[in-house]
């Protein structure tokens, strides 16, 4: 049986992965020294390179990717759709516009944990329009073009802050949060959106089965037994806490959560429930993996880690929305 | 015994009173047919003694409780409901749809307990679908979608069944297959209600059949008390010859 493989073989594959990200950089370090750094020997100057800068890193990206990839899986289960996405819906606009707008108006400075707040509070704001979208239309294609118009409003908003930055400084810092980033982070700002991303996860996880039952409608959902007043409250709140609280680490990474997904489905007999620990897993790998090209391709200025996702999930998701339309309508 | 009785049902939807004042009940033993034109109120009926919908006026309950009170999963122990049936969202294997029918009994996906994959498995053989169990959903035609959407509902062993439309786009062979496993049903001690549109199937079936018209119950009895040309005028305006319980249609009138 693959699916028995599935999770053990993604949390193999993510721990060896986060292990390579600490071998690998500016400085090579011999498996030996990162063994030693890691379970306290080593010199400082090791353990400063693998604690507080290349682990942190590879932590953050696998945290980031798995909250994405388990969103995007919980969001396509309720919304009964391959294409849902935190990205595609604007929901990650929506987190990084407010995150924004807090660190634009000093609120961050004030107290660091008003950055993952105002993160969440964005998603969350755009998760629940969407729900609420979702309550009223059936049409699928309406559901993806409001979630365009949510992005694109979020992106206008935006430009319009960049457009009225008072200086260079606030205007790369905004930059940085639009292309989405895990360089240089710590394990403080780690910590910050940690809660909140195990919040979100605990919800979505245990709130799962009930995303089985969507697959026959919501009518007959609700037939079999399923709350979906509760379902949609669960699912919009767990995946607003756990997109908006990745966005606060990482800013907008986009497309890790439809790709994620993709992959998983045919593994777990295309069952939303089942799919959502693989489909954090995956994500979490593809970050850190995307990551590690990130930091050792020999470009002058460093690719941002949501440049490199939207230019591979992209396309896939353009390959995905035109292999639904030879089954479907 | 399990009894879901219908008490002066109301049901509007802005202006519009969609059904008035419906009264009627379903128990096991029985399966009781409801007829009417398109725009009746038949779904909207359904709906709303399941507590789907919400009730103008009037009082739907099932063994003395509001339906309205009971928690999703407490009715649909009580009450498998077969919506009309639209697309699934993913292809899925038959099994695991079918599965979805014990979802009220605390089911999940890939790990079944050994009562619900018992009951799983008898519905599939009941339904005659157990050389398509591992077939994936976007692979079957219409007849054996129908046939799994029919299992899904059998599987949650509910003592009432109630079903919109199960017959709909369906060729007259596959009709009387399914409208047989409901006959099944029905004789192993369950009850059901469905709505359906060939009034000679339901003459066939039925051991009760509700009438609709503009949102009322104009007649509700056996077929032989009910069944006639001139209520088949009355209700859907039809020219129409009853006939040893046999419906031959002659054109509109």
């Amino acid at each position: 049986m693959t699916e028995r493989w599935l999770i053990p073989g993604l949390s193999v594959l993510s721990g060896l992965a986060i292990f390579l990200a600490c071998l690998l950089g500016s400085t090579p370090l011999a498996i030996e020294r990162v063994l030693a750094a890691l379970f306290g020997g080593a010199d400082a100057a090791d353990r400063l390179v693998v604690w507080s800068i290349r682990l942190p890193r590879a932590l953050a990206a696998f945290l980031v990717g798995g909250a994405l990839g388990l969103s995007g899986a919980a969001l396509q289960g309720l919304l009964r759709n391959p294409l849902a996405e935190p990205g595609v819906l604007g929901v990650s606009a929506s987190a990084s516009l407010t995150a924004t707008v807090a660190i634009y108006f000093g609120l961050v400075a004030l107290n660091a944990w008003f950055l993952p707040l105002a993160a969440i509070a964005g998603a969350l704001i755009a998760t629940s329009l969407l729900a609420l979208a979702a309550t009223r239309t059936q049409s699928v294609v309406t559901l993806i073009l409001i979630g365009v118009g949510l992005s694109s409003f979020s992106g206008a908003l935006m430009s319009l802050l960049m457009n009225l930055a008072p200086n260079p400084f606030s205007l790369s810092d905004m930059i940085n949060w639009m292309l989405g980033s895990v360089a240089n982070r710590s394990f403080n700002e780690i910590a910050l959106a940690l809660p909140f991303m195990a919040l979100g996860v605990i919800i979505l996880l245990v709130t799962g089965r009930g995303l089985s039952a969507l697959t026959l409608g919501e009518e007959a959902a609700n037939g079999i037994g399923l709350n979906l007043q509760r379902q949609r409250i669960w699912t919009v709140l767990g995946a607003g806490l756990a997109t908006g609280a990745s966005v606060a680490l990482a800013g907008a990474i986009g497309f890790v959560g439809i790709v994620a997904p993709h992959i998983v489905r045919p593994f777990v007999r295309h069952d939303p429930a089942r799919s959502l620990i693989p489909s954090a897993l995956l994500g979490g790998l593809i970050l850190v993996v995307a990551d590690i090209f990130v930091r050792i391709l020999p470009s002058t200025n460093e690719l941002k880690l949501g440049v490199v996702a939207a230019l591979i999930g992209a396309p896939a998701f353009v390959w995905i929305a035109m292999q639904r339309r030879a089954v479907h309508d | 015994m399990t009894k879901l009785v219908a008490n002066a049902l109301t049901v509007t939807a802005g202006e519009k009173t969609l059904v008035r004042n419906a009264t009627f009940d379903v128990t096991q033993g029985e399966l009781i047919i409801v007829l009417g034109p398109n725009g009746a109120g038949k779904t909207s009926m359904i709906r709303s003694v399941l507590g789907l919908t919400p009730l103008a006026a009037g009082t739907a309950t099932l063994n003395g409780v509001s339906v309205a009170q009971l928690s999703a999963r407490d009715r649909a122990q009580s009450v498998a409901y077969l919506p009309q049936i639209r697309p699934l969202a993913w292809p899925n294997q038959v099994r695991d749809i079918v599965a979805l029918g014990r979802f009220s009994h605390g089911a999940a996906l890939g790990r079944l307990s050994q009562a619900d994959a018992d009951a799983v498995s008898r519905a599939i053989a009941a339904c005659d679908l157990t050389h398509l169990a591992h077939r994936t959903a976007d692979t079957l035609s219409g007849g054996e979608l129908a046939r799994v959407h029919c299992a899904r509902a059998i599987a949650t062993e509910a003592p009432l069944l109630i079903a919109d439309e199960p017959t709909a786009a369906l060729d007259p062979r596959h009709q009387f297959r399914i409208l047989d496993l409901i006959k099944t049903y029905v004789d192993t001690g369950a009850g059901a209600l469905l709505v359906l549109h060939d009034i000679d199937l339901a003459a066939r079936y039925a051991t009760r059949l509700i009438w609709m018209k503009d949102g009322e119950i104009i007649a509700d009895g056996s077929p032989a008390d009910t069944l006639s040309s001139e209520r088949l005028a009355e209700v859907y305006q039809i020219d129409a010859r009853v006939e040893n319980g046999r419906v031959l249609m002659e054109g509109i009138l």
